[in-house]
């Protein structure tokens, strides 16, 4: 079977299906490639390196004609009839918005599979096109901001005096979000990023980002489609306070909420984007649905009153097209080996198959979009209940501390009021040891416990003090004491030896790598 | 003279106090052990030149010549896996010799007779004690003002508490040390917890009746000596057989509480017979090996989630019963091939030792496999629980010897976050401190206690040698876990043939 790669006729669209890596890949799997002439062009891949690659090159009449195309964008009318009866063309599509699109391309019994529409589990990752695209416009965000943006990015201290860091918020943890976020991290910037799903403050963080945190009894915002759903009044409200508190603070802004086959919801007011320093940058990667920003040109750069500079460019990935080219087409490789399992250069778009189910749009004539609906929730399933026992940390009865203290405080009266006076000196010693033993053993590690207890063995066996005294007293040479003495004496000397020698031999293993 | 002695003793307190804070690095540890050395050896010479008299200094060079022949050979005998034993015997020789001072010291008081008013004691005090209650037999009332009845009264109570402190230590570690040794047919040496009917209502009645002695001690001691030194010897007895039912009564995985528990008897002993004989020293000493002990059975408590008492008590065994109804599913095996090549293919592994390490000895072929694997860049760590093995800190003494190096032997809450970054955990003869029942079911008797969390290792190797429950009599879901295989057999074998295919 041939594939066909057109190219795209969208002024500014310079991406292309299939790079001359890619032709390899599939040709592996025992498909032939047309390429249309100069097809690669803007993404700085020449008709030549394609035919060392082994693809053909073609005239775009023979291209169309293949039964099998690949493209970026979907066709417009006139390439819409080209289009042969049977032939299937993979491209985006999005069904959702153009339903008139899909009418059109059902009525010529086109079989299409859209790249949109690829389902977010984890199989299915190696194609996901969005996934790819959103990862460059999240990449190109923050280089088109450092474009903009009048100082550096990275804190330094030179020698023409300090340069604070930049301040960057990102607002949406998505592969764009996260993108941006570790390219600002990278270039050294102060990043901090929002998003309502909670569970992605530890992949913020990852990417060197500082999640914020809404002072809020938190909803969670993920849903099973594996994007953020919409969230509660009381919720943005809170959210839309942190962004104007953030927003005063911050130097550049890149907002990545979008929610799909609706209109990017507002989250950076006009009095936001007031309060913003001059020289600020905003960038809207949600430009082309409308925008997450009220002062958003799709398309431009809009400077407001007060200098701050709004981005709103849709075509970032357009801006990247090497690498938007390598990706998609690789992405497309991918879909090709799920679509041709024989390897044998025939395709079979096997219902079976939930991705493919999913992406195709028409199939034989027969509109098959929406697809059924499949559960495929991006978060790993919430983590088994938290330990009931761990929770239940009694919270230590206040009574019990009370009568220790008081039996403590009674204790000690009842020592000051009996105890003779020698007593007291002692009691003294004794009380401050204790506290002294306190503070000393804490703090020894662990792995040394077994070597603190042979030596507070040996040094207990100071006991042996307590017979020499007394073997002293025993002036009327009393012979029941001396024996008892010497008992003592053997059996407390075993101790004061044995206890120093083991933990001597003990700490001599102990050895560092 | 006397006050020579006396800074002698300050300066051994303070020695002894660095030895302890050395001890609490690795790196000062040995220092630590070299100053409690010093300081003991200055607090002996000091009293023992009090002594000038011949027939003491010639008794006392006997004793300690045989004692230090015995003790050294112990020391230089004993197996690293054996060292919960020694420790427990050790404890009762304290709690011995505190008995045996205590009656030298009753003794004393009333033994001398009226002619040894002489005093050649570092310790006047005494001196003045035994001169009175020596007159007092012939006149209490002459001498009286010379010794307040109250400073009579705190020294009956110190010698009744020194003797009571030394005799529980004393059959209590004697218990320990059979537990442990576990070589023993008596059923008080089983390891399993021995249940009395009313167990706690004996130990009250003991304390109860130990009391009542005292009081009759008290008033008998300087009236009627003879019946002053029956309740003494009665109330031994009973302190001794006390001793002997709180440890039988703990089961063999609490042992290291005990163990830390009886140390910090021992040294409790060792103060109450420093006030007795009004000797600082002593008291210091005893008071610093007390507050030792006891946060170590604190510590162990913690790592257990129980409570002191509940472990002096006894009693883990009554809730077992309750918790292990439920399915539990299969487990798989793993060969020696499968499991030498599982770790040849990985590139973090993390050990997690247990009793059944020390109990198969196998230490040193785990140490072998550690040094083969990280001779192939893999890194290998050691993962220990807090109460790990029969004493704190047992599994890094017993790793320590096979020389594996101490900085990859790391604590629990080390390594628990690691363990997701980690391809294999190899559980040798661990059971109950890998159990993640502690966290997931909050009906099971362990729970809440700290765990190792190694099912969240990508693999988990279980050496062990049979199906059969842990200490706390617990099934232990991890076996039964999707990632969890078993390697049944003795650990050492089992070690030493993977060993060899690697």
């Amino acid at each position: 079977m041939q594939i066909g790669i057109p190219k795209e006729s969208f002024q500014g669209e310079t991406r292309v299906a299939a790079t001359p890596a890619t032709v390899l890949g599939l040709k592996k799997l025992g498909f032939t490639v047309l390429v249309e002439s100069g097809a690669g062009a803007l993404a700085s891949f020449d008709d030549s390196a394609y035919v060392e690659a082994g693809a053909e090159i073609g005239k775009a009449e023979d291209v169309w004609a293949c039964s099998l195309i690949y493209k970026v964008l979907a066709p417009n009318d006139a390439e819409i009839a080209l289009l042969k009866e049977g032939t299937t063309l993979v491209s985006f599509i999005w069904p959702n918005q153009n339903p008139e699109l899909v009418q059109k391309l059902n009525e010529k019994k086109v079989n299409v599979l859209a790249m949109d529409m690829v389902p977010r589990i984890s199989r299915a990752q190696a194609l996901d096109a969005l996934s790819s695209t959103a990862n460059i416009s999240g990449y190109r965000a923050v280089v088109e901001a450092a474009h903009e943006f009048g100082r550096f990015f990275c804190g330094q201290v030179t020698a023409a005096g300090k340069v604070p860091p930049a301040k960057v918020l990102v607002i949406g943890a998505g592969v764009a979000g996260l993108a941006a976020i570790g390219a600002a991290h990278s270039l050294g910037a102060i990043v901090r990023a929002f998003d309502t799903r909670l569970e992605v403050a530890d992949q913020i963080k990852s990417m060197g980002g500082d999640f914020l945190k809404l002072d809020f009894k938190q909803e969670d915002g993920s849903s099973s489609d594996g994007y953020a759903k919409t969230m509660s009044d009381e919720f943005i409200k809170a959210e839309m306070a942190l962004f104007a508190e953030q927003a005063k603070e911050v130097d550049i802004i890149i907002t990545t909420a979008a929610i799909p086959g609706k209109r990017a919801p507002r989250l950076i007011t006009k009095e936001m984007v007031a309060s913003m320093k001059a020289g600020s940058v905003i960038v809207d990667l949600a430009a082309a649905t409308g925008g997450n920003c009220e002062a958003t040109v799709p398309g431009e750069v809009f400077t407001t009153d007060n200098g701050v500079k709004v981005i709103g460019y849709t075509d970032l990935p357009c801006r990247l097209p090497t690498q938007s080219s390598q990706l998609y087409s690789t992405n497309l490789v991918n879909l090709t080996k799920l679509l041709s399992k024989e390897k044998d250069g025939n395709i079979n778009i096997n219902f079976e198959d939930v991705v493919l189910r999913n992406m195709t749009v028409t199939l034989d004539g027969e509109v098959t979009f929406p697809p059924p609906k499949i559960s495929v929730s991006a978060a790993p399933a919430q983590k088994p209940a938290e330990p009931v026992a761990a929770k239940e940390e009694k919270p230590a009865n206040p009574y019990i501390k009370y009568a220790v203290l008081a039996a403590l405080i009674v204790v000690m009266a009842l020592v000051g009021i009996f105890a003779p006076e020698s007593f007291l000196p002692h009691f003294t010693v004794f009380v401050l040891s204790c506290v002294v033993g306190y503070y000393v053993v804490w703090n020894v590690s662990h792995s040394l416990h077994t070597p603190l207890m042979a030596v507070t063995n040996a040094i207990s066996g100071i006991i042996v003090v307590g017979a020499l005294v007394q073997i002293a007293n025993n002036s009327s040479n009393n012979a029941v004491i001396f024996a008892l003495c010497f008992i003592a004496v053997l059996i407390a000397s075993i101790n004061i030896f044995g206890g120093f020698a083991v933990t001597k031999r003990m700490l001599q293993m102990f050895r560092k790598d | 003279m006397l006050g020579l002695i006396h800074v002698a003793y300050i300066i051994s307190a303070l020695l002894f106090i660095l030895s302890l804070a050395g001890l609490s690095k690795q790196e000062t540890a040995k220092l630590g052990c070299t100053s409690g050395i010093i300081g003991m050896t200055i607090a002996l010479l000091a009293t023992f030149v009090g002594v000038e008299t011949v027939v003491g200094w010639a008794i006392i060079v006997i004793a300690m010549v045989i004692g230090a022949a015995i003790g050294l050979y112990l020391a230089k005998k004993v197996e690293m896996t054996q060292m919960p034993e020694l420790v427990a015997m050790l404890h009762s020789f304290v709690g011995l010799a505190a008995v045996l001072v205590g009656f030298n010291s009753f003794l004393e008081l009333v033994g001398n007779d009226a002619t040894s008013t002489l005093t050649v004691s570092a310790d006047a005090s005494l001196a003045q004690v035994a001169e009175l209650l020596a007159q007092a037999k012939q006149s209490v009332s002459e001498h009286a003002d010379k010794l307040s009845s109250k400073e009579l009264a705190i020294h009956l109570v110190e010698v009744f508490l020194g003797v009571f402190i030394g005799a529980v230590t004393f059959t209590g570690s004697v218990v320990a040390y059979g537990k442990l040794n576990g070589s023993f047919k008596l059923t008080i040496f089983k390891s399993k917890p021995l249940v009395l009917p009313f167990r706690h209502g004996l130990n009250i009645l003991a304390l109860v009746v130990s009391f009542i002695l005292m009081i009759v001690f008290m008033c008998t001691a300087t009236s009627n000596s003879s019946v002053a030194l029956v309740s003494l010897v009665v109330m031994t007895v009973i302190a001794l057989l006390f001793g002997i039912h709180l440890v039988a009564s703990i089961g063999g995985a609490d042992m290291p509480v005990v163990i830390s528990m009886l140390n910090s008897y021992s040294g409790w002993a060792a103060a109450a017979a420093g006030f007795m004989l009004n000797n600082d020293l002593l008291i210091v000493t005893g008071s610093l090996v007390g507050s030792s002990g006891a946060i170590l059975s604190y510590i162990m408590c913690k790592a257990m989630n129980r409570s002191f008492l509940s472990v002096i008590l006894g009693g883990l065994g009554n809730k077992a019963a309750a918790a292990d109804e439920e399915e539990h599913g299969e487990h798989k095996e793993l060969s020696y091939g499968d499991v030498a090549d599982l770790l040849k293919n990985a590139n973090s592994v993390v050990i997690t030792p247990g009793y059944g390490m020390a109990v198969a000895q196998a230490q040193y072929p785990v140490a072998t496999l550690t040094e083969k694997l990280r001779a192939k860049g893999i890194n290998v760590r050691f993962g220990i629980h807090p109460v790990a093995g029969r004493l704190p800190g047992h599994m890094n003494v017993l790793l320590a010897e096979a020389k594996v190096p101490y900085d990859i032997v790391l604590e629990m809450d080390e390594i628990n976050d690691d363990f997701a970054d980690t391809d294999v955990v190899l559980v040798i003869g661990a059971n109950d401190t890998v159990n993640p029942a502690a966290l997931e079911n909050p009906n099971s008797p362990i729970a809440g206690m700290p765990v190792l969390e190694v099912w969240n290792a990508k693999n988990v190797v279980i050496f062990k040698r049979s199906m059969s429950v842990g200490y706390a009599g617990v099934q232990n879901p991890l076996f039964f876990k999707e990632n969890s295989y078993m390697c049944f057999g003795d650990a050492k074998q089992s070690v030493e043939e993977i060993v060899k295919l690697i």
